[in-house]
């Protein structure tokens, strides 16, 4: 693909997310109209659904989608591996136990202003990824195949530790255990929106910051610190910075499926691997994708809603097993 | 003639075995240094050291007067540029893509590649003849191919040095011969101070200016290309009888086969 058409594809999918965060919030139970947002006050009930639950709830799946997306596309560069996604190194696992220990005990539903069960997610979340990395520090160096055994050890450890605790739980507190689990966008208002914006924006432009980077990583390890990147370093601040941003993103949303592996192999397949190109194609694909999702999850069967992460699994299921008969022998990502 | 390469008492063990044991040697401007010794003497390991790939070790090494520890990433990939061993690995670009990366000791982030790159990322692939498949697929390239155009990539680091493991084990006799060529031209002809590994002793013999054997980790043998034709120096570092006969075009001594 030439560089003219890539330009084009990343100008096409600004213009397509700039349609759906403009039309999404219209869409629901009932289509508002154009004039209820004219008029908040002549048409009360529709403006409010409409300024309060509908914009903050596109926004965050926007948000949520984006973030996933492009930590998945890094971690997928970082590993040199295809089936890599944002939660293989526990982040999410350690977010579901943070959240189910929460609805266990009962903590109180407002922590410092925020809601406490994102805040306990949250905690876990940073703990996995603490725990992580103080793992694959034990054994020398910071070496990627240490850090993705260390993911996954501590991403069995909490999820038993949450099975366990699951056990423990009345069937209320299961039910909102597995609830939880399934990923829900549900927000009122625009604190949450705002919560999780900086973790998206400083993640995201961590990962833009490093697009010459990843397109080196992508190629060894070796390769990379011959041609002059600090490896070391990048994987560091990559790692942080992306699990920070995913660890805000479950402890919002719970942890949902397959966007972070799906929208960089998709977008991998229309631009090419370049991640100078990728990275930004990536961004606005999985924010789209997530915002369609949960338009689709909250009106198919209105007045109740299908879990966004059943929707966005359902149709990533299938792509990931295509992905994997497709994928041709011995070629990385 | 200037140093560049200075490589003092340099040892290093990886999981507690000793792969290298008390190398020194150094590296003139413009030599071809051709590094040989049976498997796992610690060839790959030597020049994954003196270029910063791999880390640790004891000892000094200086590239132009300078301890390597001081360079920083980029200005390292300005000075010595690398080509690994091939690994079969393919990834996901084309030619021009992958060769113009080699032109990050150069960018900034955020800053596009501009017209001076990609004219020299055309240079590259011109001097190794590679000219026409800029916008091929990696993965679609013979193992030859490929291997042309990692030198290229290599070259359009600008650097002065370049390390090369094993630059034609695997590859046909045409492209083994090309790469050899290349290498030469590069040496010979543009002044590049290259220092390769290689398990072809009569290769290693022919082109460089200097050969040094390795055996278990220790220097076995640091001289004139002439001097390691030699059946006593050859089976000391291989630990096996040789045959030699004569380049039927230079005179010079080379190993062949036993018949069986």
């Amino acid at each position: 693909m030439t560089t003219r058409r890539k330009y084009a594809v990343i100008v096409f999918l600004c213009l397509l997310a700039i349609f759906v965060l403009l039309a999404a919030p219209f869409v629901g139970m009932k289509i508002t109209p154009l004039s209820a947002i004219y008029d908040p006050v002549g048409s009360g009930k529709e403006a409010e659904i409409f300024w309060m639950i509908r914009v903050p709830r596109v926004c965050i799946s926007f948000l949520a989608g984006a973030a996933l997306a492009i930590s998945g596309m890094a971690f997928q560069a970082l590993f040199m591996n295809a089936l890599a996604t944002p939660f293989t190194l526990g982040v999410a696992s350690g977010a579901s136990l943070g959240a189910a220990l929460y609805i266990r005990f009962g903590l109180p539903a407002v922590l410092l202003g925020l809601s406490g069960i994102a805040v306990s997610a949250f905690v876990g979340a940073i703990l996995s990824v603490l725990l992580v990395y103080g793992l694959s520090r034990l054994r020398g160096g910071f070496s990627t195949a240490t850090m993705l055994l260390a993911g996954v050890a501590v991403s069995f450890f909490f999820s038993s530790i949450n099975l366990f605790t699951q056990y423990l739980s009345d069937f209320t507190q299961t039910f909102r255990i597995i609830r939880w689990l399934m990923g829900g966008l549900e927000v009122v208002g625009y604190g949450t929106v705002l919560n999780l914006l900086p973790f998206a924006a400083v993640g995201s432009l961590i990962v833009l910051y490093l697009t010459h980077e990843l397109n080196l990583l992508t190629t060894g390890e070796e390769m990379a610190a011959s041609r002059g990147v600090d490896v070391l370093f990048v994987r560091r601040i990559l790692f942080f910075g992306t699990s920070l941003m995913v660890g805000g993103v479950v402890a919002v949303c719970g942890p949902i499926g397959f966007v972070g592996l799906m929208s960089p192999h998709i977008c991998r397949l229309i631009i090419g691997a370049d991640h100078r190109v990728l990275t930004p194609a990536t961004l606005l694909f999985g924010g789209i994708f997530l915002t369609v999702c949960d338009t689709f999850a909250r009106t198919v069967i209105a007045p109740a809603e299908i879990p966004v992460g059943v929707i966005s699994a359902l149709l990533g299921g299938p792509f990931f097993l295509w992905l994997l008969v497709r994928r041709s022998e011995g070629t990385v990502l | 003639m200037k140093i560049v390469y200075e490589v003092n008492g340099l040892s290093c063990d990886i999981d507690g075995r000793k792969i290298l044991r008390d190398v020194s040697f150094t590296v003139g401007e413009g030599e071809y240094l051709s590094v040989i010794g049976p498997n796992g003497a610690g060839k790959t390991t030597l020049i994954k050291c003196m270029g910063r790939i791999m880390r640790g070790g004891t000892g000094t090494i200086k590239i132009l007067g300078r301890p390597l520890a001081e360079y920083s990433s980029r200005e390292l990939a300005k000075r010595v540029s690398y080509v690994p061993q091939a690994d079969g690995r393919l990834f996901p670009f084309t030619v021009s893509e992958f060769v113009l990366m080699g032109r990050y000791p150069y960018l900034s982030p955020f800053t596009a590649v501009g017209p001076g790159d990609r004219k020299a990322a055309e240079k590259a692939l011109e001097t190794v003849g590679m000219g026409e498949f800029s916008h091929r697929p990696l993965n679609t390239l013979s193992g030859g191919e490929r291997q042309k155009v990692f030198i290229a990539a290599a070259l359009v680091q600008e650097a002065g040095i370049m390390l090369l493991d094993e630059p034609t084990t695997f590859l046909d006799p045409r492209h083994s011969g090309d790469i050899m060529g290349i290498l030469y031209r590069l040496n010979r002809g543009s002044g590049a101070t290259i220092v390769s590994v290689t398990h072809d002793i009569n290769n290693a013999a022919l082109y460089g200016h200097r050969v040094i054997a390795l055996r278990e980790g220790s220097v076995a043998y640091d001289g004139s290309p002439g001097g390691i034709m030699d059946s006593e120096v050859l089976s000391r570092v291989f630990g096996k009888e040789f045959l030699f006969t004569e380049h039927p075009q230079t005179g010079k001594r080379i190993v062949v086969p036993e018949a069986i």
